[in-house]
């Protein structure tokens, strides 16, 4: 039997399809309108702003912060269960886009994680996308 | 002030059984409850010319459930906004009857979450979707519990809040679970180790499942349902019990957006839609139904819903401000004891009705004296994430 494996996202779904296929260059896809300068993420084929709306793709720096989190101490999840505890979060990217992601890249991640910190992306590598999980960043501020 | 006199809860019942063992189905558990809420109003089936359904009983809920308790509705209103679904059903039963489209309103619920061994809280998140949001979602392995734990970190990290504030929900909820048979019932069906009244230290001190949020912050799964029968004032006044008002309500939803402020909820929205409706304070109301699925579920309601100002529930909710037995302190939270300690299957919002109901009756197990006004708010959805809100005034004569 194989390891069970994290749910990954389809890459057919409408919407969405243009920042997974990003992933798969390593680039975190974000849209922003030239009309109206709204920021859009998720991605959506209509600007939330306005309704004459002109999105255009940009690509996000990863250099993000810690908006809020939780350490996962229970699930039973196939995948997950095995990976307790992990930190679920959401990440402001420094562009704007607020995501769901991991915190990674801690020994610890009862101590090592708070609210504020200064992150950076990974790519988590898959066949058919990259995951985009966030550790702590390596730059000094 | 003169308040609004359109619409009555004039029936109740709530499905007593927590574990059904699965024996009944939630369509036997929702005809059942509404038998028995048509007989507490004086009235019959043939009296029913509206349902609200939210769908828990199958696809084409307006349809089906009409053929499954044989009335033939002339309105019909299946909205669905998970938890809080039961609190729109009422502002839309008032606002239908206030506009001469109906005259007795049937809202249900039946669940048997507990008996199909759902696991609510820590089970994944879905998986990869055609809905745009649950394919950027589903990879991250957020659980429920981990979704509302977000907002109580972020509330902690802006307010300073404390895990033995947040106890304080917990504690106050269990005592009046207590009073209730059927709670305690209830907590021995599904097997609670303890069941007795609790102190804050028994909830901090108990198993962490998400940082920051221990076990007895995290409501039940259990089975169940119940029934709410709403009529015109002229059918009101001549029913079983005292009608108990729908003065006023409100409704919003709110979602993740780039650069929001997580521990403000929807109802900062629908609160006050529902309280200027009602031409009432915070200030006035006795009893006080919020959706309990989590401790930080309460806290962000309760300041959302302007029981005290955003960031200082903690301290407001301290020192058992939250009982029954305390009225010159503010509303009773949650007197049946909550989603924490009586009934959760899953869409809690019609209990949220029936106990206050129950209080503007006088006939709650832990009776706040006089009781006039109660508030009703339910929240469906996820606190962290996409949520619903409803809230619902209502008031005796
Ligand atoms: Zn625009």
């Amino acid at each position: 039997m194989n390891d069970p494996v994290r749910p990954l996202p389809r890459t057919d779904e409408f919407d969405t399809q243009e920042f997974w296929a990003g992933t798969k260059e390593k680039e975190f896809r974000y849209q922003q309108c030239r009309n109206c300068d709204t920021v859009i993420f998720y991605a959506r084929r209509h600007c939330t702003g306005c309704v004459d709306g002109d999105l255009e793709w940009k690509i996000a720096s990863g250099r993000a912060t810690l908006y809020t989190y939780s350490v996962v101490r229970q699930s039973y999840h196939p995948f997950f269960r095995n990976q307790v505890p992990y930190a679920v979060a959401w990440i402001d990217l420094e562009e704007g886009p607020r995501i769901l992601s991991n915190v990674v890249g801690v020994s610890d991640p009862l101590k090592d994680i708070h609210i504020g910190m200064r992150l950076e992306l990974e790519w988590e590598e898959h066949d058919a996308l990259c995951i985009p999980l966030f550790r702590p960043s390596t730059e000094s501020s | 002030m003169s308040q609004k006199r359109d619409a009555a809860i004039v029936g109740i019942h709530e499905y007593p059984s927590r574990d059904v063992e699965g024996e009944v189905s939630p369509l036997q558990i929702k005809a059942e409850s509404a038998a028995i809420a048509l007989a507490d109003a004086g009235l019959t089936w043939s009296d029913v010319d509206a349902i609200y359904d939210a769908g828990e009983g199958g696809g084409m809920a307006g349809l089906t459930m009409a053929e499954y308790f044989g009335l033939s509705p002339r309105v019909i209103n299946t909205t669905n906004v998970g938890g809080s679904s039961y609190e729109y059903h009422a502002a839309h039963a008032s606002r239908d009857i206030k506009a001469g489209k109906a005259r007795v309103a049937l809202l249900t619920y039946g669940s048997t979450a507990h008996s199909n061994a759902r696991a609510i809280g820590v089970g994944g998140r879905g998986g990869a979707s055609m809905h745009p949001a649950e394919n950027m979602d589903a990879y991250a392995g957020m659980t429920l519990i981990a979704n509302y734990a977000m907002v109580a970190h972020r509330h902690m990290h802006e307010y300073g809040t404390t895990s033995e504030q947040l106890a304080e929900i917990s504690v106050a909820t269990r005592m009046h679970a207590m009073r209730n048979p059927e709670a305690v019932k209830a907590m021995e069906d599904l097997e609670f180790l303890d069941i007795r009244e609790t102190t804050i230290a028994d909830v901090v001190n108990s198993r962490m499942i998400a940082d920051p949020l221990h076990l007895l912050e995290c409501c039940m799964i259990s089975d169940g349902g119940g029934a709410v029968v709403i009529a015109a004032p002229e059918v009101a006044r001549n029913c079983k019990k005292p009608p108990v008002w729908i003065l006023g309500s409100g409704e919003a939803t709110k979602y993740p957006m780039n650069g929001g402020d997580i521990t403000t909820s929807a109802a900062a929205q629908s609160g006050p839609l529902a309280f200027a409706e009602a031409g009432v304070t915070p200030a006035e109301i006795d009893v006080a139904m919020i959706y309990d699925s989590f401790s930080i579920t309460v806290l962000a309601l309760l300041e959302d819903l302007g029981f005290c100002p955003k960031g200082e529930g903690g301290r407001w909710v301290e020192g058992g401000r939250l009982r029954f037995d305390r009225p010159s302190d503010g509303p009773a939270l949650n007197t049946d004891g909550g989603g924490l300690s009586s009934n959760h299957p899953g869409m809690r919002g019609i209990f949220l009705l029936l106990e206050a109901t129950r209080q503007l009756r006088g006939e709650s197990t832990a009776q706040v004296a006089d009781a006039k006004l109660a508030i009703a708010h339910g929240n469906g959805g996820m606190l962290g994430s996409r949520h619903a809100a409803g809230t619902i005034i209502l008031g005796s004569d």
